[in-house]
Protein backbone atom coordinates (compact mmCIF):
# COMPACT_ATOMS: atom_id res chain seq x y z
CA UNK A 1 0.00 0.00 0.00
CA UNK A 2 2.42 2.63 1.19
CA UNK A 3 4.91 1.97 -2.11
CA UNK A 4 1.95 2.66 -4.92
CA UNK A 5 1.12 5.78 -2.45
CA UNK A 6 4.81 6.77 -2.27
CA UNK A 7 5.20 6.43 -5.90
CA UNK A 8 2.10 8.60 -6.68
CA UNK A 9 3.66 11.14 -4.12
CA UNK A 10 6.70 11.26 -5.99
CA UNK A 11 4.42 12.17 -9.13
CA UNK A 12 2.90 15.05 -7.50
CA UNK A 13 5.96 16.60 -5.65
CA UNK A 14 8.83 16.17 -8.43
CA UNK A 15 6.50 17.97 -10.23
CA UNK A 16 6.20 20.43 -8.29
CA UNK A 17 10.13 20.82 -7.64
CA UNK A 18 11.09 20.85 -11.13
CA UNK A 19 9.03 23.46 -12.02
CA UNK A 20 9.85 25.80 -9.07
CA UNK A 21 13.90 25.28 -10.19
CA UNK A 22 12.95 25.99 -13.72
CA UNK A 23 11.24 29.55 -12.38
CA UNK A 24 13.95 29.88 -10.12
CA UNK A 25 16.36 30.34 -12.92
CA UNK A 26 14.07 33.44 -14.02
CA UNK A 27 15.70 34.96 -10.47
CA UNK A 28 17.59 38.06 -11.76
CA UNK A 29 16.21 37.52 -15.82
CA UNK A 30 13.05 38.82 -15.68
CA UNK A 31 11.83 41.19 -18.28
CA UNK A 32 10.56 43.40 -15.74
CA UNK A 33 10.88 43.70 -11.48
CA UNK A 34 7.06 42.98 -11.38
CA UNK A 35 7.94 39.31 -12.86
CA UNK A 36 11.00 38.85 -11.75
CA UNK A 37 9.30 38.73 -8.28
CA UNK A 38 6.13 37.00 -10.06
CA UNK A 39 8.06 34.12 -11.44
CA UNK A 40 10.08 33.23 -8.50
CA UNK A 41 6.73 33.83 -6.20
CA UNK A 42 5.51 31.32 -8.23
CA UNK A 43 8.52 29.03 -7.83
CA UNK A 44 8.47 29.35 -3.90
CA UNK A 45 5.05 27.68 -3.82
CA UNK A 46 6.00 24.99 -6.08
CA UNK A 47 8.96 24.51 -3.67
CA UNK A 48 6.46 24.59 -0.79
CA UNK A 49 4.60 22.18 -2.19
CA UNK A 50 7.30 19.65 -3.18
CA UNK A 51 8.87 19.94 0.53
CA UNK A 52 5.12 19.16 2.32
CA UNK A 53 5.21 16.00 -0.37
CA UNK A 54 8.34 14.96 0.56
CA UNK A 55 8.29 15.46 4.36
CA UNK A 56 5.18 13.43 4.26
CA UNK A 57 7.09 10.74 2.75
CA UNK A 58 9.84 10.49 4.61
CA UNK A 59 7.83 10.25 7.77
CA UNK A 60 5.84 7.31 5.93
CA UNK A 61 9.30 5.37 4.92
CA UNK A 62 10.63 6.28 8.57
CA UNK A 63 14.05 4.98 7.20
CA UNK A 64 16.06 7.92 7.69
CA UNK A 65 15.66 9.57 5.02
CA UNK A 66 15.22 13.63 4.65
CA UNK A 67 13.37 15.57 2.49
CA UNK A 68 17.03 16.88 0.83
CA UNK A 69 18.09 13.35 -0.20
CA UNK A 70 14.92 13.07 -2.32
CA UNK A 71 15.68 16.80 -3.77
CA UNK A 72 19.49 15.68 -4.50
CA UNK A 73 20.10 12.28 -4.11
CA UNK A 74 17.85 10.89 -7.12
CA UNK A 75 19.03 9.80 -10.51
CA UNK A 76 16.83 11.46 -13.42
CA UNK A 77 15.33 7.83 -13.86
CA UNK A 78 14.08 7.83 -10.02
CA UNK A 79 12.31 11.51 -11.08
CA UNK A 80 8.42 11.08 -11.73
CA UNK A 81 7.44 14.66 -12.88
CA UNK A 82 5.41 15.53 -16.03
CA UNK A 83 7.60 16.06 -18.57
CA UNK A 84 5.98 19.64 -18.93
CA UNK A 85 7.53 21.13 -16.01
CA UNK A 86 11.19 20.16 -17.19
CA UNK A 87 10.47 21.70 -20.67
CA UNK A 88 13.35 24.76 -20.92
CA UNK A 89 12.12 28.59 -20.04
CA UNK A 90 12.82 29.71 -23.33
CA UNK A 91 11.81 33.51 -23.90
CA UNK A 92 8.98 34.87 -21.60
CA UNK A 93 6.12 33.64 -23.61
CA UNK A 94 7.61 29.97 -23.51
CA UNK A 95 7.67 30.34 -19.93
CA UNK A 96 4.09 31.49 -20.07
CA UNK A 97 2.81 29.16 -22.34
CA UNK A 98 4.11 26.09 -20.40
CA UNK A 99 3.25 27.69 -16.69
CA UNK A 100 -0.10 28.01 -18.15
CA UNK A 101 -0.61 24.62 -19.47
CA UNK A 102 0.30 22.97 -16.20
CA UNK A 103 -1.29 26.07 -13.87
CA UNK A 104 -4.10 25.22 -15.93
CA UNK A 105 -3.56 21.24 -15.06
CA UNK A 106 -2.83 21.51 -11.40
CA UNK A 107 -5.68 23.82 -10.77
CA UNK A 108 -8.31 21.67 -12.23
CA UNK A 109 -6.21 18.35 -10.09
CA UNK A 110 -5.88 19.85 -6.75
CA UNK A 111 -10.04 20.97 -7.14
CA UNK A 112 -10.63 16.60 -7.30
CA UNK A 113 -7.51 15.72 -4.96
CA UNK A 114 -8.91 17.94 -2.10
CA UNK A 115 -11.77 15.27 -2.30
CA UNK A 116 -9.40 12.60 -1.32
CA UNK A 117 -10.28 9.95 0.93
CA UNK A 118 -6.73 10.17 1.64
CA UNK A 119 -6.73 12.98 4.71
CA UNK A 120 -2.95 13.81 4.19
CA UNK A 121 -3.69 14.47 0.22
CA UNK A 122 -6.77 16.57 0.82
CA UNK A 123 -5.40 18.78 3.45
CA UNK A 124 -2.36 19.52 1.05
CA UNK A 125 -4.52 20.22 -2.23
CA UNK A 126 -6.88 22.54 -0.28
CA UNK A 127 -4.00 24.34 1.10
CA UNK A 128 -1.68 24.61 -2.40
CA UNK A 129 -5.12 24.74 -4.14
CA UNK A 130 -4.93 28.71 -2.76
CA UNK A 131 -1.66 29.54 -4.20
CA UNK A 132 -2.36 27.68 -7.61
CA UNK A 133 -5.09 30.06 -8.33
CA UNK A 134 -3.01 32.81 -8.19
CA UNK A 135 -0.35 30.97 -10.49
CA UNK A 136 -3.20 30.53 -13.20
CA UNK A 137 -4.78 33.86 -13.58
CA UNK A 138 -0.96 34.82 -13.60
CA UNK A 139 -0.13 32.70 -16.58
CA UNK A 140 -3.87 33.20 -18.13
CA UNK A 141 -3.83 36.70 -18.25
CA UNK A 142 -0.44 36.92 -19.77
CA UNK A 143 -1.74 34.44 -22.26
CA UNK A 144 -4.70 36.55 -23.31
CA UNK A 145 -1.99 39.98 -23.32
CA UNK A 146 0.68 38.23 -25.64
CA UNK A 147 -2.44 36.63 -27.89
CA UNK A 148 -4.59 39.87 -28.07
CA UNK A 149 -1.31 42.18 -28.22
CA UNK A 150 0.68 42.72 -31.44
CA UNK A 151 1.29 40.92 -34.12
CA UNK A 152 4.68 39.96 -33.17
CA UNK A 153 3.36 38.77 -29.48
CA UNK A 154 0.57 36.90 -30.92
CA UNK A 155 2.41 34.93 -33.08
CA UNK A 156 5.23 34.10 -30.80
CA UNK A 157 3.07 33.21 -28.00
CA UNK A 158 1.03 30.75 -30.71
CA UNK A 159 4.44 28.86 -31.29
CA UNK A 160 5.01 28.52 -27.80
CA UNK A 161 1.63 26.62 -27.70
CA UNK A 162 1.79 24.72 -30.35
CA UNK A 163 5.58 23.38 -29.42
CA UNK A 164 4.42 22.64 -25.74
CA UNK A 165 1.50 20.81 -27.08
CA UNK A 166 2.84 17.22 -27.68
CA UNK A 167 3.76 17.59 -23.73
CA UNK A 168 0.43 18.16 -22.11
CA UNK A 169 -1.01 14.47 -22.45
CA UNK A 170 1.80 13.38 -19.87
CA UNK A 171 0.07 15.42 -17.38
CA UNK A 172 -2.89 13.08 -17.37
CA UNK A 173 -1.41 9.61 -18.24
CA UNK A 174 -2.23 7.11 -16.12
CA UNK A 175 -0.90 3.40 -15.09
CA UNK A 176 -1.83 1.06 -12.92
CA UNK A 177 -0.68 1.99 -9.83
CA UNK A 178 -2.56 5.39 -10.32
CA UNK A 179 -5.67 3.50 -11.77
CA UNK A 180 -5.97 1.63 -8.26
CA UNK A 181 -5.20 4.80 -6.10
CA UNK A 182 -8.24 6.25 -8.51
CA UNK A 183 -10.50 2.85 -7.68
CA UNK A 184 -9.83 3.63 -4.08
CA UNK A 185 -10.73 7.17 -4.07
CA UNK A 186 -7.25 8.23 -3.35
CA UNK A 187 -6.07 9.48 -6.63
CA UNK A 188 -8.72 11.93 -8.74
CA UNK A 189 -10.29 10.80 -11.68
CA UNK A 190 -8.03 11.77 -14.38
CA UNK A 191 -10.39 11.73 -17.35
CA UNK A 192 -12.63 14.39 -15.62
CA UNK A 193 -9.16 16.37 -15.00
CA UNK A 194 -8.71 16.59 -18.90
CA UNK A 195 -11.89 17.52 -19.29
CA UNK A 196 -11.97 20.24 -17.09
CA UNK A 197 -8.43 21.79 -18.29
CA UNK A 198 -9.30 21.12 -22.01
CA UNK A 199 -12.45 23.88 -21.35
CA UNK A 200 -10.26 26.08 -19.35
CA UNK A 201 -7.31 25.78 -22.24
CA UNK A 202 -9.75 26.70 -24.72
CA UNK A 203 -11.64 29.59 -23.04
CA UNK A 204 -8.28 31.48 -22.73
CA UNK A 205 -6.95 30.46 -25.79
CA UNK A 206 -10.03 31.86 -27.21
CA UNK A 207 -9.74 35.42 -25.25
CA UNK A 208 -6.75 35.54 -26.54
CA UNK A 209 -7.20 35.61 -30.16
CA UNK A 210 -5.23 32.61 -30.21
CA UNK A 211 -6.12 28.62 -32.08
CA UNK A 212 -5.77 25.73 -30.11
CA UNK A 213 -3.50 22.93 -31.42
CA UNK A 214 -4.96 19.82 -32.66
CA UNK A 215 -4.00 16.88 -30.53
CA UNK A 216 -0.95 14.72 -32.58
CA UNK A 217 1.05 12.72 -31.48
CA UNK A 218 1.73 13.13 -27.50
CA UNK A 219 5.09 12.83 -25.61
CA UNK A 220 5.19 10.25 -22.70
CA UNK A 221 7.23 8.65 -20.29
CA UNK A 222 7.75 10.29 -17.08
CA UNK A 223 5.62 7.83 -15.31
CA UNK A 224 8.36 5.19 -16.12
CA UNK A 225 11.34 7.53 -14.88
CA UNK A 226 12.12 8.64 -18.82
CA UNK A 227 12.75 12.07 -19.75
CA UNK A 228 13.93 14.35 -21.95
CA UNK A 229 17.50 15.40 -22.30
CA UNK A 230 16.55 18.94 -20.23
CA UNK A 231 16.09 16.61 -16.86
CA UNK A 232 19.20 15.59 -16.47
CA UNK A 233 21.03 19.22 -17.09
CA UNK A 234 18.67 21.11 -14.85
CA UNK A 235 19.37 18.00 -12.44
CA UNK A 236 23.09 18.54 -12.73
CA UNK A 237 22.28 22.35 -11.75
CA UNK A 238 20.33 21.64 -8.85
CA UNK A 239 22.30 18.81 -7.23
CA UNK A 240 25.57 19.82 -7.56
CA UNK A 241 26.12 21.49 -4.35
CA UNK A 242 24.89 18.32 -2.24
CA UNK A 243 26.91 16.00 -4.50
CA UNK A 244 29.75 17.59 -4.46
CA UNK A 245 29.85 18.69 -0.67
CA UNK A 246 27.40 16.28 1.33
CA UNK A 247 25.81 17.48 3.49
CA UNK A 248 26.64 20.95 3.22
CA UNK A 249 24.58 23.19 5.19
CA UNK A 250 23.33 26.90 3.88
CA UNK B 1 18.39 20.69 34.83
CA UNK B 2 15.51 19.78 33.17
CA UNK B 3 12.24 20.75 34.91
CA UNK B 4 9.71 18.13 34.63
CA UNK B 5 6.87 20.15 35.33
CA UNK B 6 5.76 23.38 33.22
CA UNK B 7 5.28 26.33 35.27
CA UNK B 8 3.09 27.80 33.07
CA UNK B 9 -0.50 27.82 32.34
CA UNK B 10 -2.18 27.38 28.23
CA UNK B 11 -3.08 31.25 28.27
CA UNK B 12 0.78 31.72 29.27
CA UNK B 13 2.00 29.82 27.25
CA UNK B 14 -0.05 31.62 24.39
CA UNK B 15 1.34 35.14 25.65
CA UNK B 16 4.48 33.94 25.35
CA UNK B 17 3.82 33.01 21.49
CA UNK B 18 1.82 36.24 21.03
CA UNK B 19 5.33 38.42 21.95
CA UNK B 20 6.91 36.82 18.71
CA UNK B 21 6.86 39.27 15.78
CA UNK B 22 6.39 38.06 12.33
CA UNK B 23 9.66 37.55 10.54
CA UNK B 24 8.48 39.47 7.30
CA UNK B 25 5.63 41.39 9.04
CA UNK B 26 6.67 42.50 12.63
CA UNK B 27 3.94 45.05 13.31
CA UNK B 28 2.35 41.85 14.47
CA UNK B 29 3.13 38.98 16.63
CA UNK B 30 2.53 35.36 14.82
CA UNK B 31 -0.73 34.62 17.07
CA UNK B 32 -2.15 37.62 15.58
CA UNK B 33 -1.28 36.67 12.11
CA UNK B 34 -3.10 33.56 13.01
CA UNK B 35 -0.72 30.69 11.87
CA UNK B 36 -0.74 29.22 15.74
CA UNK B 37 -3.56 26.56 15.89
CA UNK B 38 -3.05 25.26 19.06
CA UNK B 39 -0.84 24.77 21.97
CA UNK B 40 -0.96 21.88 24.46
CA UNK B 41 0.34 21.16 27.89
CA UNK B 42 0.86 17.37 28.93
CA UNK B 43 3.29 15.91 31.41
CA UNK B 44 6.09 17.92 30.92
CA UNK B 45 5.51 18.93 26.72
CA UNK B 46 4.71 22.25 25.12
CA UNK B 47 2.89 20.84 21.78
CA UNK B 48 2.56 24.27 18.96
CA UNK B 49 0.68 23.05 15.81
CA UNK B 50 1.67 25.67 13.49
CA UNK B 51 -0.14 26.59 10.14
CA UNK B 52 2.07 28.47 7.41
CA UNK B 53 0.46 30.98 5.42
CA UNK B 54 1.68 29.95 2.17
CA UNK B 55 3.56 26.18 1.73
CA UNK B 56 6.64 27.87 0.34
CA UNK B 57 6.75 30.90 2.86
CA UNK B 58 10.21 30.89 4.08
CA UNK B 59 9.13 32.82 7.31
CA UNK B 60 8.17 29.28 8.46
CA UNK B 61 11.19 28.32 8.81
CA UNK B 62 11.62 31.34 11.72
CA UNK B 63 8.89 30.90 13.10
CA UNK B 64 10.05 27.28 13.99
CA UNK B 65 13.27 29.12 15.54
CA UNK B 66 11.54 31.86 17.01
CA UNK B 67 9.21 28.96 18.85
CA UNK B 68 12.02 27.37 20.18
CA UNK B 69 14.05 30.16 21.25
CA UNK B 70 10.99 32.06 23.00
CA UNK B 71 9.70 29.17 24.89
CA UNK B 72 13.50 28.07 26.23
CA UNK B 73 13.85 31.67 27.21
CA UNK B 74 11.20 30.80 29.13
CA UNK B 75 12.51 28.05 31.17
CA UNK B 76 10.31 25.58 28.70
CA UNK B 77 12.98 22.69 27.73
CA UNK B 78 10.23 20.06 26.28
CA UNK B 79 9.14 21.71 23.03
CA UNK B 80 7.22 19.74 19.89
CA UNK B 81 6.26 21.47 16.91
CA UNK B 82 3.78 20.40 14.57
CA UNK B 83 3.14 21.16 11.00
CA UNK B 84 -0.53 21.42 10.42
CA UNK B 85 -1.74 21.87 6.95
CA UNK B 86 -5.06 21.60 7.29
CA UNK B 87 -7.91 23.03 7.93
CA UNK B 88 -5.73 25.78 5.15
CA UNK B 89 -4.30 29.32 6.79
CA UNK B 90 -6.90 31.90 5.36
CA UNK B 91 -6.59 35.65 5.91
CA UNK B 92 -9.91 35.22 7.57
CA UNK B 93 -8.07 34.24 10.84
CA UNK B 94 -6.38 37.52 11.19
CA UNK B 95 -8.29 39.33 13.73
CA UNK B 96 -9.83 43.15 12.95
CA UNK B 97 -7.20 44.32 15.46
CA UNK B 98 -4.18 42.80 13.53
CA UNK B 99 -5.66 44.53 10.32
CA UNK B 100 -5.82 47.86 11.88
CA UNK B 101 -2.32 47.27 12.64
CA UNK B 102 -1.06 46.22 8.96
CA UNK B 103 -2.83 49.29 7.46
CA UNK B 104 -0.69 51.39 10.43
CA UNK B 105 2.75 49.75 9.19
CA UNK B 106 1.78 50.54 5.35
CA UNK B 107 0.41 47.21 4.43
CA UNK B 108 -3.23 47.63 3.21
CA UNK B 109 -5.20 44.23 5.13
CA UNK B 110 -7.08 42.02 3.38
CA UNK B 111 -10.48 42.96 2.59
CA UNK B 112 -13.58 40.79 3.64
CA UNK B 113 -15.13 38.57 1.92
CA UNK B 114 -13.29 38.93 -1.28
CA UNK B 115 -11.54 35.78 -0.93
CA UNK B 116 -11.56 34.64 -4.46
CA UNK B 117 -14.09 31.83 -5.11
CA UNK B 118 -13.69 31.41 -8.80
CA UNK B 119 -9.88 31.86 -10.87
CA UNK B 120 -8.81 33.34 -14.11
CA UNK B 121 -11.17 36.03 -15.30
CA UNK B 122 -14.26 35.26 -12.81
CA UNK B 123 -13.15 37.88 -10.19
CA UNK B 124 -14.24 41.45 -10.25
CA UNK B 125 -12.16 44.58 -9.29
CA UNK B 126 -11.57 44.87 -6.21
CA UNK B 127 -11.40 48.47 -4.01
CA UNK B 128 -7.60 48.10 -1.94
CA UNK B 129 -7.70 52.12 -0.16
CA UNK B 130 -4.96 53.61 -0.45
CA UNK B 131 -2.69 53.20 2.87
CA UNK B 132 -2.01 57.00 2.57
CA UNK B 133 -4.46 58.75 1.53
CA UNK B 134 -7.64 56.35 1.51
CA UNK B 135 -8.57 57.01 -2.04
CA UNK B 136 -10.61 54.46 -3.42
CA UNK B 137 -8.86 55.20 -7.04
CA UNK B 138 -5.99 52.65 -6.68
CA UNK B 139 -4.43 50.17 -9.22
CA UNK B 140 -2.52 46.77 -9.08
CA UNK B 141 0.69 46.95 -10.37
CA UNK B 142 1.25 42.85 -9.83
CA UNK B 143 -0.58 39.91 -8.04
CA UNK B 144 2.70 39.10 -6.38
CA UNK B 145 4.98 41.12 -4.31
CA UNK B 146 7.78 40.91 -2.03
CA UNK B 147 6.74 38.20 -0.37
CA UNK B 148 3.86 35.23 -2.13
CA UNK B 149 1.39 36.81 0.44
CA UNK B 150 1.23 40.07 -0.30
CA UNK B 151 0.38 42.10 -4.10
CA UNK B 152 1.58 45.19 -5.60
CA UNK B 153 -0.84 48.14 -5.60
CA UNK B 154 -0.72 51.88 -6.63
CA UNK B 155 -2.39 54.74 -5.64
CA UNK B 156 -3.40 57.01 -8.60
CA UNK B 157 -3.94 60.25 -6.59
CA UNK B 158 -1.05 60.38 -3.88
CA UNK B 159 0.84 58.05 -6.46
CA UNK B 160 1.63 55.95 -3.56
CA UNK B 161 2.89 52.32 -4.09
CA UNK B 162 2.05 50.04 -1.81
CA UNK B 163 1.59 46.36 -0.77
CA UNK B 164 -2.23 44.68 0.10
CA UNK B 165 -2.51 41.17 1.88
CA UNK B 166 -3.73 39.08 -0.45
CA UNK B 167 -6.83 37.41 0.53
CA UNK B 168 -6.35 33.40 0.35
Amino acid sequence: MNESLIKYLFRIGDSSLILGQRLAEWCSNGPTLEEDVALTNISLDNFGQARIIFSHIAELENNGKTEDDFAFRRNEREFYNALITERPNGHFGDTIARNFLFDAFQYHFYTELSNSKNKFLAGFAEKSLKEVKYHVRHSGEWVVRLGDGTEESKEKIQKSINDLWDFSGDMFLTDSNIDNLSKEGIAPDYSLIYNNWKKTVKEVLERATLVVPEDGYMQNGSLDGRHSEYLGHLLGDMQFLQRSYPNAKW
Amino acid sequence: MYNNKIKYTEKEVWDILDTIPDPEVPAISIVELGVIRKVTLENNKVTVNITPTYSGCPASERFKADIKEFLTKAGIENIELIMQYSPAWTTNWLSDEAKEKLRIYGIAPPIDGTEDKGFLFESGPKVVPCVKCNSKNTEVISQFGSTACKALYKCNDCLEPFEYFKCI
